[in-house]
């Protein structure tokens, strides 16, 4: 085959990538510079209006504070469930696999309400906490951030856990021997050698985590309610109950760059960490 | 003043002195099978043992029981006489290096030599000087600041040594450490580990699959199989008399005759051969008259001659190849025994016609109870 044909094989996937997303995300872009809702005078009347406003600031700002508080749980959560699986012997790794999948291959909106029940005034956490006796009133989980993020700890784990498992299989089991024999105690080869050579599984698992949360519309609507606003919610509000497309795609553009900012800055980090260790 | 010099070079090398290592009837369970059953060896200060064997003979697990990774089912493991089997790997001062090395990839020469000596909270001035020390010691002081992945397989070899010598370890343990290096490299670091090995006077244990390597690097042997050692002594004494027919058959080359016990005369046995000749042996005390052994002779004690005796036997010759300044024949004996024969580059060859096959002068074949399994 020559080179010529060799690209053409990637036209079909360039022709979906063109029309379904690069078309779209610019016809998204024209949208915004108009000034009414139907779309005929064109103006930066929506920007203005969208970055005028304090309360989009802190939409976004707590947009992306949702993404950090969610990637900080999972890799408290997820980092030392990935150590545990590691050590695992081989069948009970197999049991580990499939529970830690098992939330992907379930659909978001059946998970979601599963955290309903969870949650909720009546929910399973509730009564156990209080037949427990740990609390005496029903703590109040759902429409409150806690509970998002506790939905959404467990909803995007697998997200963290099969890149940093994929990596971390990978280590050479002899280095946490070799640096036993040196002397070093436990948890220095943890810090010293472990989460190093981890760091692009880490790095993977967090980009994904994050971008996936802060736009889990679903999650985010279902168990945080109308009363806590992310962008995801503010621009369904705005496109489909309020009809207002050019704002909509303002907030759209302002949720895509600023997830995009953290997301590079992140992949950034990751690339200079793992530099040395790719060879 | 010539002197004093010297004394401080060595004793700037000088490690505190030799430890005695003993094992003690330790044996290692992996579920239902012992992979090591009951082995007992004393090692003495300064000395390099190698287990030889076969893969999943043991001699790994038994290293890793020394090291610390493995818990034995039972028995013990002295340094100095001191038992540590009840210390974490991190509290051994073991020092092992593996057969692939195991640096450290996202540190430097110079940290990966220095990891164990910061995980022992040694002194920053006391650390750089080590390292520069070791460095030079395994002639890698040039490469502090490459990675492992900037090296070839003989340097890192040579840095994974000075990272497990930093640490002045109490025993030095070699897993393999010369399989992956390619044949002209591995002479040059057995030479070299040997000879860090003498100038540091470290008691050290090699585990090998190679005959060739722990004959040349060891000061003895324990051969190893199914767990058990079947034989722990000097490369000379295993070669030359192996105790039983596993090691007479994994050490070098040999020929296996079958015969019979014809008479046991005080110290000398005859065995009558099933090739058809009557040789005499040293008495065995596990051998009785009459019965069914085996003869074990290496192809450079046989010769070969064209005049029948008593003790010659009949031969037809096969193949004769030159093997550098020896001949290796090939022959086949009357009860249909291949036999191989290495003799010198000879003017004149054996004649052609009949062929007869006999122990050298100095041959000192074993013998071997003939079991049936």
């Amino acid at each position: 085959m020559t080179k010529a044909a060799e690209w053409q094989l990637a036209l079909p996937l360039a022709l979906c990538f063109v029309s379904l997303f690069l078309a779209p995300l610019l016809l998204l872009i024209g949208v915004s510079f108009f000034d009414d809702d139907k779309i005929t005078q064109p103006g930066f009347g929506q920007w203005v209006k969208f970055f005028g406003d304090p309360f989009s600031y802190k939409v976004i700002v707590d947009t992306l504070l949702l993404g950090v508080k969610t990637v900080c749980a999972t890799v408290l959560l997820g980092y030392p469930l990935a150590l545990v699986y590691l050590d695992a012997p081989p069948r009970l790794q197999k049991v580990l696999i499939f529970i830690i999948v098992m939330p992907l291959l379930l659909s978001v909106v059946v998970r979601t309400f599963a955290w309903i029940v969870m949650l909720g005034r009546d929910g399973v956490i509730n009564q156990l906490l209080l037949s427990l006796g740990i609390i005496s009133e029903p703590l109040r989980l759902l429409q409150t951030e806690l509970g998002l993020v506790i939905s959404l700890t467990q909803i995007e784990m697998p997200l963290m856990l099969l890149p940093l498992i994929s990596v971390m299989s990978r280590l050479d089991p002899n280095l946490r021997d070799a640096s036993a024999a040196l002397g070093a105690s436990r948890w220095r080869t943890l810090f010293t050698v472990i989460v190093p050579l981890s760091m692009p599984g880490l790095v993977a698992g967090c980009l994904l985590v994050f971008a996936s949360s802060t736009t889990a519309f679903i999650s985010q609507t279902v168990i945080g309610g109308v009363r806590l606003i992310y962008l995801p919610l503010l621009i369904w509000q705005q496109s489909l109950v309020v009809f207002n497309w050019p704002f909509a795609a303002v907030a759209s553009i302002a949720l895509l760059v600023s997830v995009l900012t953290v997301v590079s800055a992140l992949s950034w980090l990751g690339r200079r960490s793992s530099g040395h260790l790719q060879g | 003043m010539k002197s004093t010099s010297q004394n401080t070079t060595a004793a700037s090398l000088s490690q505190p002195a030799a430890r005695t290592l003993d094992v003690e009837e330790l044996s290692v369970r992996y579920g239902a099978s012992l992979a090591v059953d009951g082995v007992s060896l004393a090692i003495e200060p300064g000395e390099v043992v190698a287990l030889l064997g076969p893969s999943g003979c043991g001699k790994t697990t038994l290293l890793r029981v020394i090291a610390g990774f493995v818990r034995q089912a039972s028995g013990r493991v002295r340094v100095d006489g001191t038992p540590i089997d009840h210390l974490p790997a991190n509290r051994r001062n073991i020092g092992i290096v593996f057969q692939n090395y195991a640096l450290f990839p996202h540190m430097t020469v110079a940290e990966n030599v220095a990891y164990g000596l910061r995980a022992r909270g040694v002194a920053s001035a006391e650390i750089q000087s080590r390292i520069g020390r070791f460095l030079d010691i395994v002639q890698l002081g040039a490469f502090r600041e490459r990675l492992p992945r900037q090296l070839s397989g003989g340097q890192q070899q040579r840095v994974a040594l000075a990272r497990a010598l930093a640490v002045e370890p109490s025993i030095l343990l070699l897993d393999e450490p010369f399989a992956a290096l390619d044949r002209n490299l591995r002479l040059d670091m057995q030479i070299e580990v040997k000879r860090l090995q003498r100038t540091l006077g470290l008691t050290t244990i090699l585990v090998t699959h190679d005959q060739d390597e722990a004959m040349s690097v060891a000061d003895r042997i324990a051969v190893m199989n199914k767990g058990k050692v079947e034989q722990f002594d000097t490369p000379v004494a295993i070669y030359d008399r192996p105790q039983t027919l596993f090691v007479n058959g994994f050490i070098g080359t040999t020929n296996l005759l079958n015969g019979k016990v014809a008479a046991i005369d005080g110290g000398s046995t005859k065995v009558k051969l099933d090739a058809g000749a009557t040789v005499t042996l040293l008495t065995r005390p596990d051998i009785r008259p009459g019965s069914s052994v085996l003869l074990s002779v290496r192809p450079e004690q046989l010769t070969l001659s064209s005049t029948p005796s008593p003790s010659a036997w009949r031969v037809e010759p096969g193949l004769s190849l030159p093997l550098g300044a020896q001949l290796v024949h090939e022959a086949r004996t009357i009860d249909g025994a291949n036999l191989k024969i290495v003799e010198p580059r000879r003017a004149a060859p054996v004649e052609s016609g009949r062929i007869y096959c006999t122990l050298a002068s100095d041959a000192h074949p074993s013998l071997f109870p003939h079991s049936t399994s």
